[in-house]
């Protein structure tokens, strides 16, 4: 194969999808060119077609489409040949990279298994070479102690190490592309870094193509070389990374980054202290998960003590596994405290009773992470929303609650005629909206948000957030806004509290904690957020990384 | 009617509506077949030409093995007993063991699930090891025993149905606790009812009103296999003899046993028509069950309203290929 022929060639590339509405039009007339050792970023939001284009460079889409065009990977042309010929192209000349990386590993079978099983697919390896090989590529992706632990199965690995088990497992055959459907948002900040880090590693090394779809312009901004733009299956958009960020051409490309979240470290006008109670004081908290029997338990939450006032948007901030969110559902009853002192609402949480928590839950409102799980898809939106209005009688039924349920369904800018559809008939921004509309149905004191943006859309994420500051202005209500995105957090927060492992990194006021952080891990944590900003992130790269705390 | 009347719990007019294409087709089909052994249970006094333990008119006996034809349209079995007639009259005894046997089973093993699998803890623990204890048991075998403890081994129409029936119910109440159970656990991890918690919802109106509905999606299925079953129950008890006495109701299980040398001598007509009978009542009963499983979930129902999103679109018919499609829920 010739160095010069593209490792991609996408050629006026169109997929339809036949469905029981009538056809859609998913890509249209797509052309695209993917060079050897290029990282071409595919954004756009979720049915853009971006996965489609890149799921059709190895067939991997659904019978019921239509594929017109031409897509050369390799020199072949993966619309016209056989089924068969594609699945010998899968692995060895395009690999893909999933988004969920626990997912993708099968829990029954070892990850070496795993790997060489790709290697056994694609040619004649004996059982020790591919186990030899196995343990080679584990090294690559910078698996510790990879000989020993190839035997080991997924859950025993960090949810980082598997992400780098799947791209061991599409390096393994050394194709000509790698597609990467968002290969790092499942995973923390800091992981994220060193996965970037990693792939930007293996490119140098095997010099091939990345093809990377992702939503996180900060992503793009670090790792890709050129950038297309799509937008309703459309490219509307294309261009090396720097001349897009600096000079976007499309007006949705504007629109687009403008909506990402950045670090400005603004500063935000503090509560008034006032002398009412807080509403949430933990002191010295404590949470343990129990062990197995025999075994110790795990301790998630260890000694943390902070408080949150009246009106106050409190920011937890942390990696998966900091306990942020077993702190969230502690204070809303839905976990166990095991020590120390959890006082919401007045409630002391320490081994209370459900009957006696439960009137204090009306001023308790929860929004959830996962829009698509939080709502029950059998019910109306109107139905789900007017729950908390019949649980604490305040309604007798959901066609009494209706007029409520329509002024909150104003309140956070969703069409009554929504609240007559189901849950899965929204997007995911909608479905949040009515999650937030259901939380604050009581008026509450306190509400607790879990990661309410992470699973939606930049621009989304935008228009939600903003909702969310100003439906928190509007009401007065404290909130416990949980997240990883620093970015995020800084948007809403009054203050903010860092969790490492269970203890608090460190608190304070949101623009000290971002602008001058004193503690290693926060300042480990500023830095792993890649900037939305091609420029400034090659400058941080080329200032090396920070030692690791 | 009265399986309607029951499924009338699962509005079956509000999802034929909401219906269309194969599905739609599906439960028509199901509808029709279903419906067709409905009313020949009930009208089989007035549809049947003859009593089902008739054996002759005006004192003059019908025959033994009559060809179809005449005044027997199917013709008369080795008994002397006119086959139309059987059939006929057989669709009641047939409709009476599945509801009893459904009626029996359903409310326990599904009330049984659902608090095993919500509750947890050692009620879960105990009911599962029961549960499997159960499983053990061969159902013929039960039932042979349920028919001798209950009708002391005469089969009477009230003994027999009841005998198959509990036979049924010991059986499946483990097979919906076990399918109920296991959603339930399921259901329960899940971010909407773990809301209804934080909403502070009583544990009842959890159970029911978010987990339970959202559990039932087997359910349709699950009855329609034991519909069947409870017909091949009843059938296989009448081939081993401890059915029904032809005597005191028609049963298509007595009359396939007795039709077996029939077969040979080239006599068609006495096993084809109660055999054709229960593959197609069984038939009819499974489509609707499948085509209600479809219904009953807005994700698996499909639509005509075209879609936004190509996500969406593929979504309505496919409901996995949101994530495949790479909509970031």
């Amino acid at each position: 194969m010739a160095q010069t022929q593209p490792a991609v060639d996408i050629r006026d590339l169109d997929v339809t999808f036949a469905t029981d509405g009538g056809d859609v039009h998913a890509v249209r007339k797509v052309s695209l060119q993917v060079q050897r050792g290029e990282v071409l970023a595919i954004v756009g939001e979720s049915g853009s077609g971006k996965t489609v284009t890149a799921r059709t460079m190895l067939g991997l889409i659904p019978e019921t489409a239509t594929v017109k065009g031409a897509l050369f990977l390799g020199g072949e042309d993966v619309v016209s040949i056989s089924p068969s010929r594609i699945r010998e192209l899968r692995g060895t000349r395009g690999a893909m990279i999933f988004q969920e990386p626990s997912t993708a590993l099968n829990p029954v079978f070892t990850v070496g298994w795993q790997l060489a099983e790709g290697l056994r697919a694609h040619g004649n390896v004996s059982k020790q070479q591919a186990h030899r090989k196995a343990v080679e590529m584990l090294q690559k992706v910078g698996i510790p102690d990879a000989a020993r632990r190839v035997n080991d199965y997924p859950h025993q690995f960090s949810g980082g190490q598997k992400q780098r088990i799947v791209i061991a497992m599409a390096l393994a055959l050394e194709p000509d592309v790698i597609i990467a459907d968002e290969p790092t948002t499942a995973l923390d900040v800091t992981v994220q870094a060193e996965i970037l880090d990693l792939l930007r590693d293996l490119r140098a090394e095997f010099d091939t193509a990345i093809v990377l779809i992702t939503h996180n312009m900060g992503v793009v901004a670090d790792l890709a070389d050129r950038v297309a733009v799509m937008l309703n299956g459309e490219l509307v958009e294309t261009a090396p990374v720097r001349e897009l960020f600096a000079a976007p051409q499309h007006e949705y490309t504007k629109k687009l980054l403008a909506a990402v979240p950045r670090l400005d470290i603004a500063d935000r006008p503090q509560v008034a202290p006032s002398d009412e109670p807080a509403v949430v004081t933990a002191t010295d908290l404590e949470i343990e998960y129990p062990g197995r029997l025999g075994r110790r338990g795990f301790r998630a939450v260890d000694g943390v003590s902070f408080e949150i006032r009246p009106g106050e948007v409190l920011g937890l901030v942390g990696e998966s596994g900091s306990g942020k969110t077993t702190i969230g559902r502690a204070i809303a009853g839905l976990t166990k405290v095991t020590g120390g002192s959890l006082t919401v609402l007045g409630t002391e949480m320490l081994g209370v009773r459900e009957r006696a928590f439960r009137p204090q839950r009306k001023d308790l409102g929860f929004v959830f992470q996962d829009p698509a799980t939080s709502f029950n898809p059998l019910l109306t939106i109107a139905q789900c929303v007017a729950e908390p209005l019949i649980v604490h009688g305040v309604a007798a039924n959901a066609l009494q609650a209706r007029d409520r349920v329509d002024e909150l369904l104003e309140a956070v800018q969703l069409p009554r005629e929504y609240g007559d559809r189901f849950p899965h008939e929204l997007s995911g921004g909608q479905r949040q909206r009515a999650s937030l509309a259901r939380a604050i149905a009581l008026d509450p004191k306190l509400l607790i948000a879990d990661e309410p943006t992470s699973a939606l859309d930049v621009s989304v994420q935008a228009r939600v957030l903003e909702l969310f500051g100003e439906v928190q202005e509007r009401f007065g209500f404290a909130t416990l806004f949980i997240t990883h995105d620093l970015a995020v957090v800084d948007l809403l927060a009054h203050r903010l509290v860092v969790l490492h492992h269970g203890r608090i990194a460190e608190e304070g006021h949101t623009a000290d904690v971002l602008g001058d952080p004193q503690n290693d891990y926060t300042r480990r944590l500023l830095h792993s957020l890649p900037v939305p900003d091609p420029v400034e992130q090659a400058a941080r790269r080329a200032r090396g990384p920070l030692a690791s705390a | 009617m009265r399986l309607r009347r029951f499924l009338g719990t699962l509005p079956v007019v509000h999802q034929f509506r909401q219906s269309v294409g194969l599905q739609r087709g599906m439960l028509v089909a199901g509808l029709i077949i279903t419906g067709a052994f409905a009313l020949l249970a009930i009208l089989a006094p007035v549809i049947a030409p003859y009593g089902f333990n008739q054996l002759s008119t005006d004192g003059e006996s019908f025959g033994s093995q009559q060809p179809p034809g005449g005044d027997h349209l199917l013709g008369t079995t080795v008994g002397g007993y006119d086959v139309l007639s059987r059939v006929i009259w057989g669709a009641q005894t047939a409709f009476f063991v599945i509801i009893v046997a459904v009626l029996l089973s359903i409310f326990v093993g599904v009330l049984l699930g659902l608090v095993s699998g919500y509750l947890g803890g050692w009620v879960d623990r105990v009911l599962v090891v029961i549960a499997d204890a159960v499983y053990a048991f061969p159902t013929l075998l039960l039932a042979i025993v349920a028919g001798i403890v209950i009708s002391k081994g005469q089969s009477d129409l009230v003994g027999g149905v009841f005998a198959a029936a509990i036979s049924i119910t010991v059986v499946f109440i483990p097979q919906y606790f076990r399918v109920i159970r296991a959603e339930a656990v399921r259901v329960k991890a899940e971010a909407f009812v773990e809301s209804a918690k934080v909403v502070g919802a009583s544990t009842p109106r959890v159970m029911f009103r978010h987990v339970f509905r959202n559990s039932t999606r087997t359910l349709p299925l699950i009855f329609t296999l034991n519909s069947s079953e409870a017909i091949l129950t009843l059938a296989g008890l009448g081939f081993l003899g401890f059915g029904i006495e032809p005597t005191s109701a028609a049963e298509w299980g007595y009359d396939l046993n007795r039709s077996i040398s029939d077969v040979t001598s080239g006599i068609w007509w006495t096993s084809i028509f109660p055999g054709a009978a229960i593959v197609l009542i069984v038939l009819g009963i499974t489509l609707i069950g499948e085509s209600l499983n479809d219904l009953a979930d807005p994700r698996l129902r499909a639509r005509r309203r075209a879609a936004a999103t190509p996500a969406d679109a593929v979504a309505a018919t496919v409901p996995a290929a949101r994530e495949d499609l790479g909509e970031v829920r």
